[in-house]
């Protein structure tokens, strides 16, 4: 009987490259995709977004898996704890707000939970050893493996024949020999390997479809969680913090300002009895909300910054209008020029 | 051809407003509960729907039998497969 393996796709190139090896020795596959809700494709069909050749964003592990005709079961994590995780990591960042650690045990623990539904020999990723610097060094590796309780049932087809044998190996299910040792971050062997399994379809260029892993997320990210005295993210502020220029005007009042149409359609949504919802009622400008308790000389400054943003940026003097529930008012100040200031305050 | 899809499907599901990967994850669920053979009438608004369904059923073996489009709204008709 062939043996069975639970795939952790992601649709990109590795994740391909690992179930069409594992699919050349006759395994039978079925893949997992987890949303976690910082998915970056979602955002991007909200706000309309396109790929470089003009089409809609794909979902490429569904593609990945119509394309090598492997059941895709997408996993919903973004309500089960995994944001407690996100926001207090026991094993740390890396560069911007990615917690890969403390995320790969959370989702290959939720993986032996489906391994063992479906009654399979193992799991398997993408990986490869020393590709990514905080969660694919070997000692990581390792500790992910026996953190998520997956001991000897873990397997990185890529890297595979420089780590220890699995179970599925030893037992002669899976042939070792067939199994590669990829390492380090060149993708000059994962090209290659490409072409001979003509795998022709992925996305380029990698990176991913975490939020946590963008430079200018991590940071809106951090300086949500650094104010607040509970380290705790809703999974509806997630899109809150994809959307707009933030600016922090102080520790408890922050500013949001829409960039396009869409941000301000989707800032629309969050105007509700908690936060001040900011226009400018004589020009096109942008939508802008502020949460806090913002005093005089922080309405005015955030009423300078949103008078700066729209079309009566040149005048000496624009109105914008405060509105939360019930409470209204009217400012006329004079547009924000100061680069600096805006520099400083901005997150 | 929605009247005709409307009454041929067991099940409507409605995931407007929700994006990626929403639409398909409700799809599973709905599908997973529905009998071989059935239908599943799928509308959303995600413009994503289109390639995501097309490949979530290569990728299960459900039969997309319809995809259209009514405005802005996104339609697929999807009959749940047989026992692999």
């Amino acid at each position: 009987m062939a043996a069975y393996g639970i795939g952790m796709i992601s649709g990109g190139l590795d994740s391909t490259l690992a179930t069409r090896l594992l699919q050349e020795q006759g395994v039978r596959i079925k893949a997992i995709n987890f949303y976690t809700g910082f998915c970056i494709t979602e955002t991007q069909r909200r706000l309309g977004g396109r790929q470089r050749d003009g089409k809609v964003p794909r979902n490429e592990a569904l593609r990945m898996g119509g394309d090598l005709g492997v059941e895709v079961e997408l996993v919903d994590l973004s309500e089960s704890g995994y944001l407690d995780i996100v926001a207090n990591p026991r094993y740390g960042y890396g560069k911007n707000a990615n917690p890969c650690i403390d995320c790969r045990i959370f989702m290959m623990a939720r993986a032996r939970e489906i391994l063992e539904r479906e009654g399979a020999d193992f799991v398997y990723t993408g990986e490869v050893l020393g590709q990514r610097p905080k969660s694919q060094r070997r000692d990581a590796l390792g500790l992910i493996e026996k953190q998520s309780g997956l001991a000897g049932r873990l397997l990185r087809p890529l890297s595979a024949k420089l780590l220890p044998p699995t179970i599925p190996e030893i037992e002669g299910k899976l042939d070792r020999e067939k199994l590669l040792a990829i390492s380090g971050r060149s993708r000059k062997a994962q090209m290659e390997l490409a072409e001979r399994l003509g795998v022709v379809d992925y996305p380029q260029p990698a990176g991913g479809c975490c939020f946590l892993t963008d430079e200018s997320f991590g940071r809106k990210f951090h300086d949500l969680l650094d104010h607040r005295e509970l380290r705790k993210i809703e999974k509806d502020e997630i899109v809150l913090l994809a959307t707009g220029r933030h600016f922090r005007l102080a520790p408890k009042v922050k500013l949001v300002v829409g960039r396009t149409e869409g941000e301000n359609v989707i800032l629309e949504r969050y105007a509700d009895e908690t936060r001040w919802r900011l226009e400018t009622p004589d020009q096109l400008g942008p939508l802008a909300l502020v949460e806090g308790e913002p005093d005089y000389e922080q309405r005015l400054l955030a009423s300078r910054i949103v008078a700066r943003y729209g079309q009566g940026r040149e005048q000496a003097e624009v109105v914008v209008a405060w509105r939360r529930g019930e409470d209204e008012d009217q400012l006329a100040v004079a547009p924000l020029a100061e680069e600096q200031t805006l520099d400083e305050l901005r997150v | 051809m929605e009247p005709l899809a409307r009454e041929i499907a067991d099940r409507t599901l409605d995931t407007s407003g929700t994006f990626c990967p929403v639409p398909i994850i409700e799809t599973a669920k709905a599908v997973r509960a529905m009998a071989p053979g059935e239908r599943l009438l799928l509308v959303g608004t995600d413009p994503g729907i289109e390639s995501d369904i097309e490949a979530w059923c290569r990728s299960t073996k459900n039969a997309l039998e319809r995809l259209w489009r009514e405005g802005k709204s996104i339609r697929a008709l999807v009959r749940k497969a047989p026992p692999a």
